[in-house]
Order: structure tokens, then C-alpha cells, then sequence
């Protein structure tokens, strides 16, 4: 009963916030679903350092609002209908786990605008957009094959999706040119963010003798251990270096700001149409960190292949690509595989003497 | 001279009835104090929590079914909580009824089976989470086994039972090899009552079970014998009541009710089983259990008032750009002040003035 008299007294007092709200209702609502604390530092992170990129550009012509920390199971669907129900008109959903409540909600809204992260499901209001991580993955895998010393690479997977997969592909092609007899460990912890599961990974990794720790989960959890023991590591998803200064190697880094500014623009303009993008180096989709912590001719590798895949003159999956079972893999692309065959690649290449899970 | 606390001779009505309120009291003065230091205004920050969600009908649809498995696992838990039967591991059983449930909706895929496979699935899913149960419930009975340990330790077998199951054999071979079943088919899915929006038929079950505890608690010589064993297991003992039985049925019940809720979760708003169904309903409900008090009646108002801090929160995030952290803190202080009040039921602040005393009966 107390609860009804405030609000009585609430509703007289915020009437004049509430008029305030209206007067920038012109203004074109933006929404963003994520999937950790946007302090995660990597994944999240990333996603709200666009955010923020987003509002510096066009911070007079748009509003932005987040969800963050978002599970995704019967939750998201209520966050990403919240957020439409507040007036947001184009909304992205950044993680690959809110692609069937993202659909849902797009079906329910026709006149609302939905960008999934990394999905393959779309729809008339519905685009998707991902980037070609592999690339990077690639450059890691021959870094790492000229710094390990013990000739084994460890790797914490996050969930046995192609996304992730091909990133381990695409790691040991590269090493493979590298060193043909190259190993690698790898260690499912089943979540994206979790900085306790990440941390036991990596040590688990190191225990097990490989010497250099590459990741395909969110947090720095992660570096910070390989920087504890003295190992190397890659970063993953931002700029890493802070917790493993004398540990990174280098970093995948999510540049979405670009394509965030250019969908909202659109936005504004009234041309936004679904579809789906799967950007790269040469879109800038992503960019590589600073190559530290190794020898000179070693970046000067990095710097030479990243250069030749920017150009397209370098693809990682150029064939043959050889599956696990020793047979060539159907090179549908030409040259190299098809981008079908890599955002489902459920394979194994030749050198993993790993089982990938549910095969 | 010092604050101590002192054991009451009996139990303060005046201060059971106003308990809640001085919880929601004092909560509500930290929050204003809390939101002016975080520059917002108290006012709207406390409208847009409590009153907003309540406002339109699309977040109540939204409260009732975030609430619906809270309530109906919270039922069940506060029947064992009653006979002194401490089952932890509503979780486990949580996800075991999913995973029985989808069984068959997985296996009836695609094959045009009739409209008996709603009713199979949530009753395979309440009699699995039983079985479930019983497990720790046998253990405590026959080997005098620790149930808190053992049905908290079988959370984690069911979780990695359901995470082997949607990356193997019931993975969808559409689904780019991520861990989760195809969608299930309209006749394994829990209808929705009102058009465009979520409120499910799991609902209308919880409320029937709140019923039925009501019922349960304070009509029938079961109900009544719950209550002693728990409150007076000598006189319970005198009176002939088999307190081992009644851990057996306590545990069953609360476990049929938990794996109805997690079929019912997986069949309703979610559609298919994957991973992380559950946001942790299974340990939440054990807030809800106590914040009702153990009653009926108290859990179902305890169950929405929790959903309703979770989409308060999420209004407060979006239209006042208020961190999600404060919204756990905010749950967070709100069971702290229930809990500190409802001590205040057993006993009393004194000042004692002389040499220090150890209170009676405080520990």
C-alpha cells in the first residue's frame, strides 16, 4: 500500500522529467543487447568502445541505450523486446546466442530494425554481421610456430561453433608453414566470459606443456596467467597488453565503430536494408595489435603475410585444405574454400590429433 | 554500556506482520540514498523500478512468467524446508525434468505426433525431476548421507548431462554445430494465452500448485505432520509421524515440481533445450521459499515481487541508464533488511548497561 502512495507522489514529481524525454523523441533510438559487463575488457568491451565511437559521431541525431550482461536463454528475448518497446529502432543483438530470440522479436516488430552479431539467421528487418577472424588467426598461427619453443600451442575454445573452429583451422594452417610438426592443446571451457574457467584453462594448457596460450573467450583472465608464469600469448577480441605486458604477442581487435556509424547512418537516411556482412582486414571488420614481445624478422612476417591478406593475394584457406582424416576437403571457392564451407566448417585439419566435440 | 540481542519469549506478531514493510522500508531509504550518490533522481529511479513494470500489460506478462518457475520450484522447496529436509539442488532437478521432457520432443520431431506429446513431456519432466530428488532423499534416509552436499553436488551432474546431450545426440543438424535442440514443433510447446505476448499456460500450472500447497499446508493431517516434524521432530516422534517417509515425499514433491517448471521453461519461453536455460532459477528460488516465509500465499507474492526487481531493472537500465550492478545490489540489500527484520521476530535490542552478558539463545 505504501508502494501506491509513492507512486502517487512519484508520478506528480517526475511529470516533468517525463516531458523532458518527449522533446527528444525525434531523436533516432539505438539499442544494444551485450552479452558480459561492458567491463569485460574484450568482447563487450569492444562493442561499447563502438557504442561510445557511434554517439561522438552522430550524438545529436541518436540516442543510445544498452542492455548489458544479457544470458542468453529465455532472458533475451524479454531484453531485446524491452528495448523495443522503449522506442529503440534498430537495435544489435552482439552475441551468437540471441539469434533466435532476436528473430522472434523481428518477426513480432516488422518496422524495427535488428542487427545480429555472428548468426546466420536473418530476415527482411533482421541483417547479420560478423567478421573474418580467421584471417587473423592465421598471422597468430605462424607467429606462434617461430616462437614456441616447445612446439605446442594451447588453446582455450569457447564453444565448438564453426566461428571457432575455423579460428583454430585457420591457427594451425598458418603455424603449419611454419612448422609442419606443430601440436596444439585445446581446452573447451564452454562459456564466453568466464574469467575463473579461463584463468584454469590456461593453466591447465601451460601444466601441459605448451608455451604459448591463444583464446577464443572474452576476458584477460587468460594473459594475466601466461604473464604470472612468463609464457607468451595472443589476445583476444581488444587490446590486451596492460595484463600481459611482456606476454602479448599481438591481439585480434574488434573495430566495430566503422560498421556501427555506417548502419545507423543509413538509419537516418532511411536505406538500411538486411543483409548480411563479413568483413575482414581489408574492411577493417577487425584490426591486429601492435606486434611485441618477438624478434624483429619474426614481425616482419606478421607484417608481410597481414599485408597479403589485406590485399587478398593470401587466403588463409587457400586449398588443398586437408581435413583430419587425411582426405581433401571439396574446394568449392576456386582457390580456396567457399565462404559457405567456413562459416559451417565443422572439420578438423590435418595435424590436430584432437576430437572435435560431437563429431 | 552496550546494543545486545536478546531471545524473546515468544514470537512478536506486532513485528511478523511489520517486518516486510520495515524490509521494504529501509531498502527503499538505502536505494534513495544509493541513487543520489549515483547522481540520479530517487524518485523517478524508484517509479521506474516499482511502478513502470506494473504500469502496462506487457511487463506484468513479462513479471508472471519470470515468476512462474520461481513460484512453483519455491512451492515444493518450502515443503522440505518445512519438514526439515534441506534440498539444495533444485537446479539439478530443474534441468532434469528439461532434459526429460525434450526427450521427447526431440525423438517426436518432424513425425506429425498428435497433441498427447505437451501432456507426456510435462509429465515425464515432473516425474524425472522426482526420481531426481529422491536420489539425495534416499541417500539421507538409508545412509544418513548430508542431502545439502548431495543434491547440490547432483546440480552439476544434470548440468553436464544436458550440456553432453545438445552438443551429441540432440544437437540440431541445423545448427551450425552449436549446442542446442531444433526448435521444438507446435504440439511440444507450451501455449501462450494472450496473442503477442509470452504469458504461457505454465503460469495458470503455478498458480494451481500455489493452491494446492495452500491446500496441502493447511487443510490436510500430511500437511500437518510436514509442519511438526519440522518445527517439533520429538513430538513428532511421539506422535507416531514417519519422519523418513516424509523426507522421501517432501524431496519427491519439491522435485516433480522443479523438473514441471524446467520442462514447462524449455517447452514455453525458450522453445528448445540448450545450455543455460536456466539464469540459476533453482538456487533463486530458494530466496523466494524464504522471502514467503515458507507459505503459500507468501511465496507467490515473494516470486513476483523478485521478478519484478528483474524487469524494474531493466526498465532502470534502459530509460535511466542505471548499471545492472546496481539492480543486484539492490536485491541484494533488500534481503539483507528481510532477513535482519525477521530476526527481530525471535528477538530483541537491549541496552544493557553493566559488564558485558552473552545473550541467551543468539547464536
Amino acid at each position: 500500500m505504501n508502494r501506491n502512495l509513492l507512486g502517487a507522489a512519484a508520478a506528480l514529481l517526475i511529470a516533468g522529467s517525463l516531458t523532458s524525454s518527449a522533446v527528444a523523441a525525434d531523436k533516432l533510438k539505438v539499442g544494444f543487447i551485450y552479452l558480459g559487463p561492458v567491463g569485460d575488457l574484450g568482447w563487450t568491451y569492444q562493442h561499447e568502445l563502438a557504442r561510445q565511437a557511434l554517439v561522438k559521431e552522430l550524438g545529436d541525431k541518436i540516442e543510445t541505450t544498452f542492455l548489458e550482461n544479457v544470458p542468453e536463454g529465455p532472458d533475451a528475448e524479454r531484453a531485446v523486446e524491452q528495448l523495443v518497446r522503449a522506442g529503440n529502432k534498430l537495435i544489435f543483438t552482439t552475441s551468437f546466442g540471441y539469434m533466435d530470440p532476436t528473430l522472434k522479436v523481428a518477426k513480432k516488430y516488422p518496422n524495427v530494425h535488428f542487427e545480429h552479431c555472428s548468426g546466420y539467421k536473418r530476415d527482411n528487418n533482421m541483417a547479420t554481421y560478423s567478421a573474418r577472424w580467421y584471417q587473423g588467426r592465421y598471422i597468430q598461427g605462424e607467429i606462434a610456430a617461430k616462437m614456441s619453443k616447445a612446439g605446442v600451442l594451447g588453446y582455450i575454445g569457447s564453444f565448438p561453433i564453426p566461428e571457432v573452429v575455423s579460428g583454430i583451422n585457420a591457427t594451425m594452417i598458418g603455424a603449419q608453414t611454419i612448422n609442419p610438426n606443430i601440436k596444439v592443446k585445446i581446452i573447451w571451457v564452454n562459456s564466453w566470459f568466464d574469467p575463473g574457467k579461463e584463468a584454469d584453462a590456461a593453466k591447465a594448457l601451460l601444466d601441459q606443456g605448451a608455451d604459448i596460450i591463444m583464446q577464443h573467450t572474452d576476458s584477460p583472465a587468460a594473459m594475466q596467467i601466461a604473464s604470472e608464469r612468463g609464457k607468451l600469448a595472443f589476445g583476444q577480441d581488444s587490446e590486451m597488453i596492460k595484463f600481459g605486458p611482456k606476454s602479448q604477442l599481438t591481439s585480434i581487435l574488434d573495430t566495430w565503430a566503422p560498421y556501427y556509424i555506417e548502419r545507423v547512418k543509413a538509419e537516418l537516411d532511411g536505406t538500411w536494408k538486411s543483409g548480411d556482412v563479413w568483413g575482414g582486414l581489408e574492411t577493417k571488420m577487425f584490426e591486429m595489435a601492435p606486434y611485441t614481445n618477438m624478434p624483429d624478422d619474426v614481425k616482419k612476417m606478421a607484417e608481410g603475410t597481414q599485408a597479403a591478406i589485406t590485399a587478398g593475394k593470401l587466403h588463409p584457406f587457400k586449398c588443398p585444405v586437408v581435413g583430419q582424416d587425411g582426405k581433401e576437403v571439396e574446394c568449392k571457392g576456386g582457390d580456396h574454400l567457399e565462404d559457405s564451407q567456413i562459416l559451417g566448417m565443422n572439420f578438423y585439419v590435418k595435424g590436430i590429433d584432437d576430437k572435435l566435440p560431437g563429431k | 554500556m552496550q546494543l545486545i540481542l536478546e531471545k524473546r519469549a515468544e514470537r512478536s506478531r506486532t513485528v511478523a506482520l511489520a517486518s516486510p514493510l520495515i524490509a521494504i522500508g529501509l531498502t527503499i531509504v538505502t536505494m534513495t540514498i544509493l541513487f543520489m550518490v549515483l547522481g540520479k533522481n530517487p524518485i523517478s529511479a524508484l517509479y521506474v523500478y516499482f511502478i513502470v513494470p506494473l504500469a502496462d500489460g506487457y511487463s506484468l506478462q513479462e513479471i508472471a512468467v519470470k515468476a512462474t518457475p520461481l513460484v512453483m520450484i519455491a512451492i515444493g522447496l518450502s515443503l522440505c524446508y518445512l519438514a526439515n529436509a534441506w534440498n539444495i539442488g533444485a537446479e539439478g532437478q530443474f534441468l532434469m525434468g528439461a532434459v526429460a521432457g525434450s526427450w521427447i520432443a526431440v525423438k517426436t520431431q518432424g513425425t506429425g505426433a498428435g497433441h498427447w506429446v505437451l501432456p507426456a513431456m510435462l509429465l515425464l519432466g515432473a516425474l524425472a525431476g522426482a526420481l531426481y530428488a529422491l536420489i539425495p532423499a534416499i541417500c539421507k534416509v538409508r545412509f544418513g548421507a548430508s542431502e545439502i552436499l548431495t543434491s547440490l553436488m547432483l546440480v552439476y551432474v544434470a548440468d553436464l548431462l544436458l550440456d553432453y546431450l545438445v552438443r551429441g545426440p540432440w544437437r540440431d543438424p541445423q545448427g551450425f554445430n552449436f549446442p542446442t535442440t531444433a526448435e521444438f514443433d507446435p504440439v511440444a510447446t507450451v501455449p501462450t494465452l494472450i496473442e503477442g505476448g509470452r504469458l504461457h499456460l505454465g503460469s495458470i500450472l503455478a498458480l494451481i500448485v500455489v493452491a494446492a500447497g495452500a491446500v496441502l499446508l493447511g487443510k490436510t493431517i500430511k500437511g500437518f505432520e510436514i509442519r511438526v516434524v519440522g518445527a517439533a521432530p520429538r513430538a513428532a516422534r511421539f506422535g507416531g509421524f514417519n519422519a523418513n517417509q516424509l523426507i522421501l515425499l517432501t524431496f519427491a514433491i519439491s522435485g516433480a515440481l522443479s523438473g514441471l517448471a524446467g520442462i514447462i521453461e524449455v517447452a514455453g519461453p525458450v522453445g528448445h533445450l540448450q545450455p543455460g536455460i536456466s539464469p540459476g532459477y533453482g538456487f533463486t528460488a530458494i530466496i523466494v521459499a524464504f522471502l514467503g516465509r515458507l507459505n503459500p500465499i507468501g511465496i507467490l507474492i515473494a516470486g513476483l515481487f523478485l521478478a519484478l526487481t528483474f524487469i524494474g531493472g531493466e526498465q532502470a537500465q534502459i530509460t535511466m541508464k542505471i548499471p545492472l550492478d546496481v539492480t543486484k545490489v539492490f536485491q541484494g540489500i533488500l534481503l539483507f533488511y528481510v532477513l535482519a527484520c525477521d530476526s527481530l521476530i525471535l528477538y530483541r535490542f537491549r541496552i544493557v548497561s553493566s559488564s558485558p552478558q552473552v545473550a541467551r539463545g543468539a547464536h
